[in-house]
This record gives structure tokens, sequence and C-alpha cells, in this order.
């Protein structure tokens, strides 16, 4: 039972042991890091098997019964959440050893660890103060991870990074103290138990606090109007930190689907229209953003971060109906999304560092510059949800899921029309970057040439196409695995029963 | 009592606000800092507010008590402040070192660069 909090333990107790004794041997601290993802993603297939049989685990920690002591809770969906973590972070971590961006800074190895501490956590807890702990673990280790390396434009997007979740977590207290003084309770179950109780006209005060959770989840999940923050940071982070940080904003999305549904969700009368209500108009607008930021981006980075904005905009037009059928369709999209833009950062970092900078404009053509071109056509047709990959079936998914009458024309339009300006947005990146290069002359100076890419480094980015690959290939086994992990989701009473139940042996 | 209490959160919290849309580093950091007391005491309201009582409940009788939760609450909450409060002091100032400038918006010039 004890494997539950294996994934926060794990990362919690390599990442000191790599700070403080590995600091100086960059070798033995990369290979305690590969070992310690390697067994996290050991870890969590393990809990993936161990929550397939549709069961809520429980963890108490210290014993405790669950409104009084804190609880991790395992279900299909914390399950799924934490595998995709370990599967990325793997991913990751090779792409920045094989190409030398973990050498470029102090204590990559150590903040890495650190911030799969706070993403499996905050993935586990059942409770929200713990989620508020776990949240500041992954931003102060991605602080660290995002100005990594240095220089002008990264340390001034790194402050504003800073500071825009230091406000974010303010109004995370903010909104945990209103709650606390309206429901007496931190415990994700015990607070949808108590505000079940509350009738609908005195439920104003637990309304205000479900708005404020919503909008920190948002800043996280880069939903507009608090997107702002994501096109700069994501541009100015090394791109290894940048494909990592996919999986950050779907902390955020999680919290909103974890938490407005056991919470507040469906069927509790006082808070269940908020979620709803909000979260559609603001996906269509984010949608659009993106669309529009990556048809005007005038470098690669922006360009990959404003995708990403956008596909977080279509995962949350899926969340924000809040029925078991959108969520499924949803969480196959969330999955697909996260490999789909941690892909194309690893993609364009090969090609950025080949290239004299990062900006849209035909210069002449790297080495290798029909692997990258078929890799990046490969990873944006990913992204902008062209088949055969699983952007296709994720977004067909989504569109399928969005057939109720109210909301079919604006999220249809906004989905089917966002894509369209994503796709014109990466056709015209690509042909730039790979297909006038090659009519560009190379310039008469001795310039050294940059070196191929070596197999190691190519490796990661094609695995996470070979992912994306098998999402499509394996989409039937997988979304009927999602729609199980949306019922349990959205069974409350079957999860309220598993943590507030006292356990009756050891 | 109440008043005072709700005062301060009030006063703080806009305080802290301005301070944190100003453009430079230094008045963003007050605000934050600001900011934070604003919600320690907050949270620290949000258990109700009780005068010259015990946070343990006492086994000879009916005594009345106050609630300890949000105090350990707000205990985790200064200390997490605390601690971001100076990582955003070291990022700001190796920022203005990096940059000769601290402003917190970017400017156009830096946007046109490359990392």
């Amino acid at each position: 039972m004890h494997w539950i909090i294996l994934p926060v333990v794990l990362p919690a107790m390599l990442a000191p042991l790599i700070g403080f004794v590995m600091r100086h041997d960059i070798v033995l601290a990369r290979t305690a890091s590969v070992a310690g993802t390697v067994a996290l993603l050991a870890v969590a297939l393990g809990l993936f098997g161990m929550a397939a049989d549709g069961a809520t685990h429980v963890y108490r920690l210290g014993d405790w019964p669950a409104p009084f002591g804190i609880v991790l809770v395992l279900d299909r969906l914390s399950a799924l959440m934490v595998l995709l973590t370990a599967t990325l972070a793997l991913l990751v971590l090779i792409h920045a050893i094989a190409t030398g961006w973990d050498a470029r800074g102090k204590h990559f190895h150590a903040l890495f660890q650190f911030q799969l501490m706070g993403i499996c956590g905050a993935f586990l807890t059942g409770d929200v103060f713990n989620m508020f702990v776990f949240f500041e673990v992954l931003l102060i280790a991605s602080y660290g991870l995002m100005i990594h390396s240095g220089g002008r434009a990264r340390m001034q997007a790194g402050l504003q990074y800073v500071v825009m979740n230091l406000a974010g977590s303010t109004l995370f207290l903010f909104a945990l103290g209103t709650l606390y003084a309206s429901t007496g309770t931190l415990n994700i179950a015990d607070i949808g138990r108590v505000v079940a109780t509350i009738p609908p006209e005195e439920a104003a005060l637990v309304r205000v606090a479900a708005m404020l959770l919503m909008i920190v989840f948002a800043v996280k999940a880069a939903l507009f109007p608090v997107q702002f923050w994501l096109p700069g940071t994501y541009a100015n982070a090394p791109a290894p930190v940048a494909a990592l940080f996919a999986i950050m904003t779907k902390v955020g999305a999680y919290a909103i689907l974890r938490v407005h549904t056991v919470s507040f969700g469906p069927g509790i009368e006082g808070t269940e229209d908020l979620a709803a209500t909000w979260l559609f108009p603001a996906a269509i607008i984010t949608i659009a953003i993106g669309a529009f930021g990556v048809l005007g981006a005038r470098r690669l980075m922006p360009l990959i971060a404003f995708s990403v904005l956008g596909s977080m905009g279509t995962l949350l037009i899926a969340l924000a109906a809040f029925t078991p059928e959108a969520t499924s369709a949803g969480l196959y999209y969330l999955v697909h999304s996260t490999f789909a833009a941690a892909c194309l950062f690893l993609v364009a970092d090969l090609v950025v560092r080949r290239r004299a900078g990062d900006t849209l404009t035909p210069r002449p053509p790297t080495v290798q510059n029909g692997l990258f071109a078929a890799l990046f056509f490969a990873a944006a047709i990913g992204m902008a949800g062209m088949p055969p990959l699983s952007g296709f079936l994720g977004k067909l998914l989504v569109l399928d899921a969005l057939r109720a009458p109210g909301t079919i024309g604006w999220a249809w339009t906004a989905v089917l029309a966002g894509s369209l300006v994503t796709i014109l947005g990466f056709a015209r990146a690509g042909s730039v970057l790979f297909w006038k290069s090659t009519a560009t002359p190379a310039p008469e100076t001795d310039t050294p040439v940059a070196a191929a890419a070596r197999p190691l480094e190519v490796a990661p980015a094609m695995a996470g196409l070979a992912v994306l690959a098998l999402l499509a290939v394996f989409a039937g086994p997988l979304s009927s695995y999602l729609q199980d992990t949306a019922a349990q989701l959205y069974d409350r009473a079957g999860y309220t029963t598993a943590v507030l139940t006292p356990e009756t042996e050891g | 009592m109440e008043i005072v209490v709700a005062s301060a959160v009030g006063v703080l919290t806009a305080g802290g606000v301005y301070l944190l849309l100003r453009l430079r580093t230094f008045p963003v950091i007050l605000g934050l800092a600001l900011l934070s007391y604003a919600v320690n005491v907050f949270i620290f309201a949000s258990g109700r507010l009780a005068i010259d009582q015990s946070p343990i409940l006492s086994k000879y009788g009916e005594a009345s008590y106050t609630d300890p939760l949000p105090q350990a609450l707000v205990l985790t909450a200064i200390v997490i402040s605390f601690g971001m409060t100076a990582v955003l002091v070291m990022i700001g100032l190796a920022s203005y070192l990096e940059a000769d400038t601290d402003r917190v918006d970017l400017d156009a010039a830096a946007e046109g660069e490359d990392a």
C-alpha cells in the first residue's frame, strides 16, 4: 500500500542527494537522474496497473483518518497523469542529457527531480491545501529550470513568470481561506460533502471560493484572460524545460477537473453552474488567441508556445462540458497534446541550435535538413490535428462529444477554424525553415558548420512521435479506458466513501 | 476587532496590488510581500476571531477554544512566502545585473533578440 507515496518520496530523496553530493560530477548526476526517472516510470506503471481495477485507493499519511489527516488518493485519473508525467520526464531528460543542456548551468538534475516531485504530488493529493504546497514545490523548481543557463531575455522572462505565479499563489491562499471559513474543511471529498448540504441561496461564499480556485487553476492552465504569461515563458525557457512544462499546464487542467467535479461538481446545487458558465467562453477565446498567435509569430519558439495555448483551449472546451463523454474525449486530447507539444519543442531545439537563432527567415540549410523537416512535419501535423496521428482523433472525439444544441455552434467553429489557422501557421513556418532555406545560398564565410545530430539526440523526439502514433493505433482500448476513468471521476459518492470511510484493517 | 482585521486585510491587499502593478522590480517585490501579509492575516481570521483562548480542547470542562487549523495553515503559508520572496529577490537581482534595467516588462528590443 505504500506504493502510492513513492512517486513523491523517490524524487524528493533523490533531488537533495543529486544537489549536494553529486553537484561536481555531471556523469554521476546524469546516471542518478536517469535511474530515478526510470524507477519513477516503473512505479507509475505499477500504480497504473493497481488503479486499473477501478477501485479508489486511499493512502492516509500518518494513518490519521481522512478529514483530519492528509490523504493521497490514487484513482484511474491520478494514475494516468502520473504515468504521463513519468514518460514525458524520461524523454525530456534523455534529450537534455544528449544535447548537453543540463551542463549549461548548475543543478539541472536536482531541480528536475524536485519538479517531478511537485507534479506527481499535485496529481495524487486529496487535499486542497496539500495541493497548494505541491504547486509551490513544482513552481519553485520550475523557476530554477526556467532561468537555467541564464541570458538576458531568459532572466527577464523568468522574472515575469515568477511574479505572475507568486500573485497566483497568493490568490490560491485567499481561495483556501474563504473555502475553510465557509466549509470548515480542506479535504477535496469532504468539501464536496459539506457543499452539497449548503442550500443554494446561502452558498455565496462557497461560490466565491470556487471561482477564486478556478482562476488560480486557470493561471496554471493558461486560460484566457490569464494566459499572457505562457508565450513569453515557453519561448524563452530552455527547450527541454519548455517540453517538460507541457505537463505543467495540464496540472492546472487536472486541478480544475478534479476540484470542480468532486468538490463543486455536477449535482451540487450551489456551485454546479460556475465552471461551465465561465470555462466555456474562456476556452473559446483561448483557442482564438492561440491560433492567431501561431499565424502571427515571427520566431519558432513563440509559434510553438502559441500552439500550446491553442491546445489548452481545445482541452478546456471539452472539460467545460462536465459530462463523462466530453471528459473522456478531453483526457485523450490531454495525453496527446502533452506529447505533441513536447515533441515540437524537442525538434525545434535540434533545429534552432544549428541555425543562427529561431527567427522565421530563410537561412542556408542546416545539416540533416531532410531529417529535421520530416520530424517537424510529423510533430506539426500531430499538434495541428491532421490525420494520421492522434491529434486528429483527439479533436474528432472532442467535436463528437460537444454536440449539445447550445454548444455545437461555438465549439465546432472555434475548434475547426482554430485548427485551420494553426495548420496555416505551421505550414508557413515549416516551408520558410526547411524549403526556402534550400534555395538560399550558403554564405562564403568560414564559420564552423554545426555538427550533425547524434542518434541519441534525435531519439527522444522520435520516441515522442512514436507515442503519438501508438496513441492513434491503440485509440480504441485507450478511449474505453478513459471512459472508465471519466465514469469513476463523476462517481462522486464512490470517491467520497473511499476517502472518508475509516480504514478497518491496519 | 472585526473591523480592524478586515480593514487591515483590505488596506494591505490594496497596497499590494498597487505596488504589484508598478513596472520596476523593487516595488513589485514589496507588493508581493504586502499581499502575502494580507493573505496571512486573512487565513488567520478564517478560523473565526477569538481572544484569549487556547487552540486546544480541554478535557476538564466545557472551555471554549480557538480553531488550531488556520494557525497551522498560516505557518505553512508564511514559510512558503518567505522562501519565495527570497527566490524572487535573487531572480530580480540577477535579471537587473544581466539586463542593466530593473523594468519588469519586456521591452521591444529584448523581444526581438535571441535567448
